[in-house]
């Protein structure tokens, strides 16, 4: 497990860093149409966030910040946006990732809704490999046993 | 010691291979190799006027091939998934 | 003879790479050292096919906007071959699944054997008779 860490220098700096990355993260994903960047570099991105505070903090600090149950949720949440933009393509009479046919509903030309289809699966894609990523961090540095790794651990090493 | 050095010999005899057919490949960086003369052209002149974004790649990734990333997400998942079911345990 | 190394020398270092990475997952002991053998092998090769997209004297494929038309218009010719780059996304993340996945089976490994080395392991096998 990962012990208890007090540094005050680590500490204070990741906790002001924490939220510019995240800013950035979402940056990066918007500007992904005519600057290089999109939905997976975005995801690394908002994943080394919260490694970011794992590693600075406790384990317990993080998973109040960010609950397991809701991580399981964004996993097929991602796939799901993706593959519902497709399929609302397919029931609008086109084929399957004709983005062409959004046009109906949204009110632009068919050239600009290619442009918004493509907005709409990036986003699906950053909050799959988001969670993807939290989530295999998670099993691996408590090797499986999730509710055995909050107990309050008294001879841990700690460096005060 | 000995298996070192089997996998010396084998690894020297692979790149030997594999050089024998880098004798066949065009140079570096050539502007006429076949590899960017026949999809490729397509793809850079067409895309602002078929779908309004500036940026080759991603038009490439999510509107030409948006079929293989829809399975390349799916491979992540699946991932995942197999990992939870790999090391999750309840607790006793 | 010395031609063909100097003007095709990326693909020269890739092989080198390939063999490194080859050497790796076969001459070491440790279970974890082959994965990383794995690791370089597979970096190698994305590196290599990224290489094939290189044209003399191109420029990046994103095109900029100009103040008096909306785009600017460019040859093919001018513009780097954008395939490799996007192939090489999907390739890159499914080595990420991979390698994660082989991280997975290692806890689960050292879990029942007690030890990552692959001679213990064929030792403890051949013990149990299963082997």
């Amino acid at each position: 497990m990962i012990a208890e860490w007090e540094d005050i220098i680590i500490q204070t700096l990741c906790r002001f860093l924490i939220p510019f990355m995240q800013t950035y993260s979402l940056y990066v994903l918007v500007h992904g149409h005519s600057s290089p960047g999109g939905g997976f570099q975005g995801g690394c991105i908002m994943a080394a966030c919260f490694i970011l505070l794992v590693i600075a903090y406790d384990l317990n600090v993080a998973k109040r910040r960010f609950k397991e149950k809701i991580n399981v949720i964004f996993c097929s949440l991602g796939v799901f946006i993706y593959a519902g933009t497709g399929w609302a393509c397919l029931l609008l009479g086109g084929k399957f990732v004709d983005y062409g046919k959004l046009s109906l509903i949204l009110p632009t030309d068919p050239i600009k809704a290619r442009y918004y289809g493509m907005a709409s699966i990036e986003t699906g894609v950053e909050i799959a490999v988001m969670a993807i990523m939290i989530s295999i961090f998670w099993d691996l540095v408590t090797a499986g046993k999730h509710e055995e790794a909050f107990k309050e651990e008294e001879d841990v090493g700690t460096n005060r | 010691m000995i298996k070192k050095a089997i996998s010396i010999i084998i690894a020297i005899f692979a790149a030997a291979a594999l050089l024998e057919g880098v004798r066949a490949f065009p140079k570096w960086a050539d502007p006429y190799q076949p590899a960017s003369l026949h999809v490729s052209p397509r793809y850079i002149e067409k895309t602002v006027e078929e779908t309004a974004v500036p940026n080759m790649v991603t038009s490439v990734l999510a509107d030409y091939r948006g079929y293989d990333t829809m399975f390349e997400t799916s491979v992540i998942f699946t991932a995942g998934i197999s990992v939870m079911m790999l090391l999750r345990r309840r607790p006793k | 003879m010395w031609e063909q190394i100097v003007s095709k020398y990326n693909y020269w270092i890739y092989v080198i790479l390939i063999m490194i990475g080859f050497y790796g997952m076969m001459a070491k002991n440790n279970l974890l050292k082959k994965l990383i053998g794995m690791n370089i092998f597979q970096w190698a090769l994305i590196l290599y096919y990224i290489s094939i997209g290189a044209k003399r004297g191109g420029t990046v494929p994103i095109l900029s906007e100009e103040a008096g038309s909306p785009f600017e218009h460019l040859k093919a010719i001018q513009v780097i071959n954008p395939l490799p780059h996007v192939l090489m996304l999907t390739a890159i993340v499914v080595g990420v699944a991979t390698t994660g996945i082989a991280l997975a089976l290692l806890v689960i490994i050292y879990r029942r054997y007690g030890t990552l080395e692959e001679d213990e392991i064929i030792e403890e096998l051949k013990r149990w008779k299963r082997l």
